[in-house]
């Protein structure tokens, strides 16, 4: 069957079971979506390329399943460079399609030209320049097999307009001919050994879960393994809903925001068990004084993480997964049910204390401004257990990450590694175009909605009924917070206006309804109401308290014993700490 | 020094089979710039083998663990194989080329000096010559200091290739990661 490459293109994503992309036409890829008419995937046309592939992004965190986005040549390509950056970061799964100038014309400085695959080099997985339409099904099954298997992570794939063009012999590849790409195989027995023996002996264990047990879909396992050792479990912002908030061996997020047991729990502890984790800076505080009496035990797909950041004592280069199953079967003769929990007993204790004395915290308000901290609270209780939580960067994350309560994987949208301002809006699009049954919140800050409202429109237009809480606080807030804590309160260009754009109104504009609260007691019923509409997007402008700060706060470059809790808390933090010097110094004598 | 008070060497060699493929050499490249790894030289032909060239690469572990290195390098798509060759049992070789500024009255004197060193003159004009010596890096260091006494005009050395010496050869060439069949079959 002769077909074009253009053709030959969409019907590999079809061979891909591709049911949605996002993107945006334009010259290079122009013939790249005449077959899009004729195809079964549905086209999801964006106002900017950057939304085009945090939907995918979005799409790819809420359903597992590979984001696919489209983008013409030079700057459509450019604008993707963002999403791609962010994807790379957080090991999303992300397909992205370029156009390119002719073939002819490379290299040449055409119109719209841009050395894309020079650009997304050290952003993508890999990426491809496809000199032939013989090649389009085997790059796009390449494309798709990197871009899912191993460390996920986002791959690029640029045609030029005359491949697109050009006919092509279709088949589909049995086989790939990837002769330079691994995944690491099931772990070996020594080392599962190893770790098993360090769990036996550890008496302050801490699981710490990353977002590699969501790419590993090992949420299960994790769940077996923490009620098998009846370890405490943390899970950072990248696996919030890997393990359910309210378990009770459920710590919470540790890091930077994270609250005061999640931190001091992993600052404490013997033995650190991380899974599908990085030791990001934003975890571990300064490297150097994390965790200085733990070994570790360190399990990750890619063994470029491993000693990384932290010398693992026992690290195992596999499948989140398959390796917590190992670890189970290894450990089901060494730890016997409930002994393990009996050498912990003093370690739960500490931590339960920790949990009662220095609990996150915020001083709750009756008159205006509202509490932003009191409107995530407010949306959790009003919305369904299994809403999908999109957000972007900054404090709004931070509390939408500590307050909300994840009890589902897949339910958390957001941007980590990269810390992309604008995520929110079109991530919780994506979301929704592959979630389609599930309430979607955006939580989003005023500075952050400003980057990418205009894709509301793209949600109207294609009916993606998302739902946006701004928490507008007329700051780039989280900057605020930390020219107020770190900068002498010497404001540089935070302020932002809280009216001005009229956020009401430029949802209407948008063909969104637009919502306002601006009083504690308008929260709940302006809640009730955005729920209920169901037929197209909501937008509420929260007026929040703009001196409200994220505790606790683990100062940058800072370890984490200098982590600074709610002023309110601060004595009983101090009694803690104090507390434990002593009773390190007394076993040290 | 290491803990048993050997000295450590500070270069290793790297030898990378790597698809033969537009870009490839700019993915390594990139991968060493962008993690801040420093390259001491870079070697790169073809080998018998169409489908594969051979990247030698002496690596400054000064800037990052071998480890790390080698573990970011394998996740480049087109590295096929990685080897590391410890310096004391590989075969080294390297090429210089030179051209000296010589005077007649000098010029028997530059001509003595590449026969010493078992090398060629490969180019004379009126007051210069140009010289060939390949060797181990270290014969080539030597030459190169005994040549700097004359006027260099110009000299180039084309970083190392190396080969795991034979006798040794199981235990010398450390190879890290291996040929697999695709991950994808």
């Amino acid at each position: 069957m002769q077909l074009t490459g253009a053709q030959a293109l969409i019907k590999s994503l079809e061979m891909e079971s591709v049911e949605v992309m996002f993107g945006l036409p334009g010259g290079a890829i122009l013939p790249v979506y005449d077959p899009i008419l004729s195809s079964s995937i549905r086209h999801v046309l964006v106002r900017h390329e950057q939304g085009a592939g945090h939907m995918a992004e979005g799409y790819a965190l809420a359903t597992g399943r590979p984001g696919v986005a489209m983008v013409t040549s030079g700057p459509g390509a450019t604008n993707i460079v963002t999403p791609l950056s962010n994807a790379y970061m957080d090991s999303t799964p992300l397909v992205v399609i370029s156009g390119q100038v002719p073939t002819a014309a490379v290299g040449t400085d055409a119109f719209q030209e841009c050395d894309i695959t020079g650009v997304t080099m050290g952003i993508t997985k890999h990426n491809w320049l496809v000199k032939s339409a013989q090649d389009i099904p085997e790059v796009v099954a390449s494309a798709f097999h990197l871009a899912t298997t191993g460390r996920p992570g986002p791959v690029l794939v640029d045609v030029p307009k005359d491949v697109s063009f050009s006919q092509m012999e279709w088949y589909w590849p049995d086989d790939l001919d990837l002769p330079g790409y691994r995944v690491p195989g099931p772990p070996r027995r020594a080392e599962v050994d190893a770790a098993v023996a360090l769990m036996a002996a550890a008496r302050r264990p801490v699981i710490y879960a990353g977002g590699g047990i969501l790419k590993a879909r090992a949420a299960e396992a994790l769940r077996a393994l923490a009620e098998r050792t009846g370890f405490p479990v943390v899970t950072t912002l990248m696996a919030r809903g890997a393990f359910p908030d309210s378990h009770p061996q459920c710590l919470g997020m540790p890091g930077m925001h994270g609250n005061y047991t999640a931190v001091t729990a992993m600052q404490r502890a013997d033995l650190l068990i991380a899974l599908g984790a990085r030791f990001d800076d934003r975890v571990t505080g300064r490297v150097d004084a994390f965790a200085p009496d733990a070994k570790v035990v360190h399990v990750d797909i890619d063994a470029a993480e491993l000693h990384k950041v932290r010398r693992a004592d026992v690290a195992i280069a596999g499948d989140c997964k398959v390796v917590i199953e190992a670890l189970l079967e290894a450990a089901a003769p060494v730890l016997a049910e409930g002994d393990a929990a009996s050498c912990i007993g003093p370690w739960w204790d500490t931590l339960r204390r920790w949990q009662r004395e220095v609990p996150l915290h915020y001083e709750r308000s009756d008159g205006p401004p509202i509490k932003p901290q009191m409107v995530v609270e407010t949306l959790r209780d009003l919305s369904p257990p299994d809403t999908i939580v999109a957000s972007g960067v900054g404090q709004h994350q931070m509390w939408a990450s500590q307050y909300w309560r994840f009890d589902h994987p897949y339910t958390w949208v957001n941007s980590g590694g990269a810390g992309t301002m604008g995520f929110a809006v079109p991530a919780a699009i994506g979301a929704k175009a592959g979630r389609p049954e599930r309430t979607v919140w955006a939580i989003d800050g005023d500075g952050c909605f400003q980057m990418t409202a205009q894709e509301l429109v793209t949600a109207t237009a294609e009916r993606i009924p998302i739902k946006v809480a701004i928490l507008n606080n007329a700051y780039l807030g989280m900057v605020r917070q930390w020219q107020e804590m770190f900068y002498g309160e010497r404001y540089s260009e935070v302020y932002l206006s809280p009216d001005l754009p009229d956020y009401v109104k430029w949802a209407e504009a948008m063909g969104a309804v637009g919502l306002r609260a601006e009083t504690p007691e308008e929260v709940a019923p302006t809640i009730e109401k955005a729920n209920a509409v169901d037929d197209r997007p909501v937008v509420v402008d929260f007026r929040t308290d703009a001196f409200e700060k994220v505790f606790p706060m683990v100062p940058a470059g800072a370890s984490n014993d200098a982590i600074v809790v709610h002023p309110e808390h601060a004595d009983r933090a101090d009694a803690e700490r104090v507390a434990w010097e002593r009773l390190a110094a007394e076993q040290r004598q | 020094m290491s803990a048993d008070g050997a000295p450590v060497e500070r270069h290793h060699i790297l030898t990378v089979l790597v698809e033969n493929k537009a870009g490839v050499l700019a993915r390594v490249a990139g991968l060493f710039s962008r993690r801040g790894y420093n390259i001491f030289s870079l070697a790169v032909a073809p080998t018998d083998d169409s489908r594969l060239s051979r990247i030698t690469i002496v690596v400054d572990v000064e800037s990052a663990p071998l480890e790390q290195v080698v573990n970011q390098l394998d996740k480049l798509v087109n590295v096929v194989t990685i080897s590391e060759l410890a310096p004391a049992s590989a075969v080294q070789r390297e090429l210089l080329l030179a051209t000296v500024a010589a005077e007649p009255a000098e010029r028997s004197q530059v001509i003595q000096l590449v026969g010493v060193f078992g090398g060629e003159v490969v180019d004379v004009g009126a007051d210069r010559l140009t010289v060939m010596l390949a060797g181990p890096p270290d014969k080539l260091d030597g030459f190169e200091r005994l040549l700097a006494t004359y006027e260099v005009v110009d000299l180039q050395r084309t970083g190392r290739v190396a080969l795991p010496t034979i006798d040794v050869q199981p235990a010398s060439g450390r190879r890290l990661v291996s040929v697999q069949p695709s991950a994808a079959g």
